[in-house]
C-alpha cells in the first residue's frame, strides 16, 4: 500500500487523503479564526492574489512547514467560496493545476526509482483515469487516451502526426505527459472547489473575502469586434461568388457563421443563389435547420479552426491570430 | 428519377432484397444502432430501430428501399430525435473512393451530361455545345486501374491501424461501397468513445495532415543528423525514412543535403510524400459521429451493385462479385459514350440505342445516367 505523507500532501493538497489528514489533527474552521492562524489566512490569500494574476505560487518544501502548505490551501479555498466569483475559482484553480503540474513532472521525471513513480503515476490513473506505463526512458498512453485530451491543445506539435506513436501507444516525456492532463487537473481542483460547503466564515476571514471581490473586478474585460470576415469565411463567398462547387462542409462554415453573427435566413440564403445545384427550398430548410429555428431545435455552432484544417478549408493569415474558431477572428481583448 | 426507370429498377432489386437474405445481416449490437433507409424518388427515413436479421428481411421486402443505411453510432435510445438519442459511441469508420483519389485515368469515363437536353460531352466545357446551358452532372464510372488504386489506399489504411494505432487485424472489416471505392469498420472499444474532434485528428495523422518539420528531426536553425528519422523506426518516422533515404547506404549523403537544404525545403519535402504515403480517406465520414452509413449486404441505388464484405482483397473483383442482379435480359434505350465491363463482359459504347441487356447491367446503366427503361 501506498503510504503518502505530508510532504506529499503539500505538493497534492486536492487528495482526498488530505482531508484525513487534516480530520486527524482535529483541527476545526472555528479554531482558524483565531488570531494565532492569522498568518495561514494571509499566507491563503496571498496564493490567490499570485494565482490570479496568472502566476504560480512556489513553496520550498525542503525549509518550510508542511503543514501550512497544505492549511493555506484550504483556507484558500475558503475565502474563494465564501467570495463566491467563479472568475477566481477559475484562475486559483488553473493556478493550482500548474503548481501540482510541477511537482507530478519533478515526481515522475528527476526520481525516477521505482518507489518515487508509484505516487504520480497513482495520481494521474485515479483522478483522470489515464494509465501511464513506463518504456525505456519514456512514458507511453494509449492513442484514444492521448486524443482525448491533446486535441484541446492548438499548438501543432500536440497534433498525433507530429508524436511518435507504435501499437497503439504515444511516448511523451514527463512534462508532456503531465501537460496532457493540466487542463483536467484544474477541472477537478475546481470540482472540488465547487462541492465544498461552507455555512458561516470566522470573522478573521471577512476582510480577505471583501479583498477578494475588490480584485475580481479587475477582470471583467472588454472586448471589441472589427466587421471584417475570417480568410475561410472570404474564400467560401468568393468561391460562390464565381459560381463554383463549394462542399458542403464550406457551405456549412457559411451559414453557421454568418448566422452567428447575426444575419437572418432571408440575409443569408441568396448567398447560395449561384451554386452549381441551387435549391431555394432546399437551401432555406437546410438554413432553417443549422439556425435552429426548424428540426431538433439544435442551433449549429460554427465549426472550428481545427475542423476546417482538416477538410482543406482554412486559409489562415497572420490576422487570424491563433484564434481556434472563426468566430472570434477579429476580436481582440482589450485589457490584455 | 423517372418513374419507368425507378419501376426498373425496384424490380431488379425486389428480386435481390427476397432472395438473397444469405448477404444480408445486420451488424453486432444491431440494437444499439440506429437505421435509415431511402425509397426511390423519396426522402429518407432514418431514426429505426431493427433488432435482428428477420426485422431486416422484413422491411427490405415490405419498403423495396433504393439505399439502405445504419449508424455506426451506439445509442441508447436509436430511436428517438438526434438530441435525445443519448450517444454512446461509435466504431471508427472510413471511406475510400476513387473518385477523390485524382487518378489520372478519372478522365478516361468520366463524362458530363447537360442538365437541360441531356446531351453528354466527355471533355468539361462551360457551355453545352448544343443547348449552350451552364449546369451539368457529372457521370463517372470506375475502371480496374479505380480498384486497384483504392485497394492500395486500403492496405496502406491497415497497416497504418495495425502498427500504428494498436488495432487487431481482427477487429478491421474492409467491404466494397457498392460504387467506387471501399469502406471499412473498425470495433475496437478503445476508440469507440472518441469524439468528432479526436476523430478529425486521427484522420489527419492517417493522411499525414499538419506534420511539422521539427517532429522529423530539422528545426529552423542547429541542425543534426542523429534527429533525422531511421529506417528501423517506426510510425510515421520510419516511413518518412523510408521516403527520404532509399537505403542505408546512402542515408549519410542524402542527410547532409537535408540538413543544408534547411527547413522550407524539407517541408516541402514532407508535402511531397503525404501524396503517397499518407491514406486519402474522406475525412468527413471518419470525423461524423452520428452518419448512418451504408449496410452491408444491400444495394448501392448509384451503380445497382451491393456493398459487400471483401475477404480477399488483393483477388477481389467488385465488377464481378458485387454484381448480383439478376441476368434475364431486358430492353433498354442507352446513351453511353463510356464502355463498362460487368462479370466479365463488355457493354457499349453506345449511343441513343435501344438495346437489349442482362438486367444487372441494364440497372447499372440506368442508376449511373446513362439510359432509360421503355
Amino acid at each position: 500500500m501506498l503510504k503518502i505523507g505530508i510532504k506529499d500532501l503539500a505538493k497534492y493538497p486536492f487528495l482526498t487523503e488530505a482531508g484525513e489528514y487534516l480530520g486527524n489533527t482535529g483541527l476545526n474552521l472555528e479554531q482558524l479564526g483565531h488570531p494565532d492562524w492569522k498568518p495561514i489566512v494571509e499566507k491563503a490569500y496571498g496564493r490567490i492574489v499570485v494565482a490570479s494574476s496568472g502566476q504560480i505560487y512556489g513553496s520550498d518544501l525542503e525549509s518550510l512547514d508542511n503543514d501550512s502548505e497544505l492549511l493555506s490551501f484550504i483556507v484558500a479555498i475558503i475565502l474563494l467560496k465564501s467570495a463566491g466569483i467563479s472568475t477566481l475559482i477559475r484562475r486559483f484553480s488553473l493556478a493550482e493545476a500548474r503548481r501540482a503540474e510541477r511537482y507530478l513532472q519533478q515526481d515522475l521525471w528527476v526520481s525516477r526509482d521505482k518507489k518515487n513513480l508509484e505516487l504520480p503515476l497513482k495520481i494521474i490513473r485515479d483522478l483522470f483515469a489515464v494509465d501511464v506505463s513506463i518504456d525505456n526512458d519514456e512514458f507511453v498512453i494509449k492513442v484514444p487516451d492521448y486524443l482525448q485530451r491533446a486535441v484541446h491543445f492548438h499548438e501543432k506539435e500536440w497534433k498525433l502526426v507530429n508524436r511518435r506513436v507504435t501499437n497503439g501507444l504515444v511516448y511523451l516525456t514527463a512534462h508532456e505527459t503531465v501537460r496532457l492532463i493540466r487542463a483536467e487537473l484544474g477541472e477537478y481542483i475546481n470540482g472540488k472547489i465547487q462541492s465544498v460547503n461552507i455555512e458561516s466564515i470566522p470573522q478573521g476571514f471577512k476582510q480577505r473575502v471583501d479583498d477578494l471581490v475588490l480584485l475580481a473586478k479587475k477582470f471583467s474585460d472588454t472586448t471589441y469586434v472589427s466587421s471584417e470576415y475570417p480568410p475561410c469565411v472570404k474564400h467560401g463567398i468568393e468561391v460562390l461568388e464565381k459560381g463554383e462547387n463549394l462542399p458542403h462542409s464550406g457551405r456549412f462554415l457559411l451559414a453557421t457563421y454568418l448566422l452567428s453573427k447575426g444575419q437572418t435566413v432571408d440575409q443569408v440564403a441568396p448567398l447560395f443563389k449561384n451554386a452549381p445545384d441551387y435549391n431555394e427550398r432546399t437551401t432555406k430548410y437546410q438554413l432553417e435547420h443549422i439556425s435552429g429555428s426548424s428540426g431538433s431545435g439544435t442551433k449549429y455552432q460554427c465549426p472550428s479552426c481545427e475542423k476546417l484544417r482538416s477538410e482543406s478549408l482554412c486559409f489562415a493569415t497572420p490576422d487570424c491570430d491563433g484564434i481556434i474558431n472563426p468566430i472570434q477572428f477579429g476580436k481582440k481583448r482589450k485589457n490584455q | 428519377m423517372n418513374e419507368k426507370n425507378a419501376l426498373l429498377i425496384e424490380g431488379a432489386f425486389k428480386e435481390y432484397y427476397f432472395n438473397r437474405f444469405d448477404l444480408i445481416h445486420v451488424p453486432q449490437r444491431a440494437t444499439e444502432r440506429e437505421f435509415g433507409y431511402q425509397k426511390f424518388n423519396s426522402g429518407m427515413i432514418r431514426h429505426l430501430v431493427i433488432r435482428n436479421d428477420k426485422e431486416l428481411h422484413l422491411l427490405l421486402m415490405k419498403e423495396i428501399p433504393s439505399d439502405v443505411y445504419c449508424s455506426n453510432a451506439y445509442y441508447t435510445f436509436p430511436n428517438l430525435p438526434m438530441s435525445e438519442k443519448d450517444w454512446k459511441g461509435a466504431d471508427l469508420i472510413f471511406d475510400i473512393d476513387a473518385k477523390d483519389l485524382a487518378l489520372p485515368c478519372r478522365k478516361d469515363h468520366t463524362i458530363f451530361k447537360c442538365s437541360s437536353c441531356n446531351n453528354s460531352i466527355t471533355e468539361f466545357q462551360p457551355h453545352c455545345p448544343k443547348c449552350n446551358s451552364t449546369k451539368f452532372e457529372t457521370i463517372s464510372v470506375s475502371c480496374k486501374n479505380c480498384i486497384s488504386e483504392s485497394k492500395k489506399e486500403v492496405t496502406k489504411l491497415v497497416d497504418m491501424l495495425t502498427s500504428d494505432l494498436g488495432v487487431k487485424k481482427e477487429q478491421i472489416e474492409i467491404y466494397f461501397s457498392g460504387n467506387e471505392g471501399f469502406h471499412m469498420r473498425v470495433t475496437n472499444n478503445d476508440y469507440e468513445p472518441l469524439g468528432s474532434q479526436e476523430r478529425a485528428d486521427l484522420v489527419d495523422y492517417i493522411m499525414f495532415n499538419g506534420a511539422i518539420p521539427e517532429s522529423f528531426g530539422i528545426r529552423k536553425q542547429n541542425n543534426s543528423k542523429t534527429s533525422l528519422p531511421t529506417l528501423d523506426e517506426k510510425g510515421w518516422r520510419g516511413r518518412i525514412a523510408k521516403g527520404l533515404f532509399p537505403s542505408k547506404s546512402k542515408t549519410p549523403k542524402i542527410s547532409k543535403e537535408i540538413i543544408s537544404n534547411g527547413y522550407s525545403a524539407f517541408q516541402v519535402q514532407l508535402e511531397e510524400i503525404k501524396k503517397t504515403m499518407g491514406v486519402r480517406v474522406d475525412p468527413k465520414v471518419t470525423m461524423d459521429i452520428h452518419r448512418i452509413f451504408r449496410l452491408e449486404g444491400s444495394i448501392n441505388s448509384k451503380s445497382g451493385l451491393s456493398k459487400i464484405q471483401c475477404n480477399d482483397l488483393d483477388s477481389f473483383d467488385p465488377f464481378l462479385e458485387a454484381c448480383l442482379l439478376g441476368d434475364d435480359e431486358v430492353k433498354v434505350m442507352i446513351n453511353s459514350p463510356l464502355q463498362i465491363r460487368l462479370k466479365n463482359k463488355k457493354f457499349g459504347p453506345y449511343n441513343d440505342e435501344l438495346v437489349s441487356l442482362p438486367k444487372y447491367a441494364a440497372v447499372y446503366m440506368l442508376c449511373k445516367g446513362l439510359g432509360n427503361a421503355i
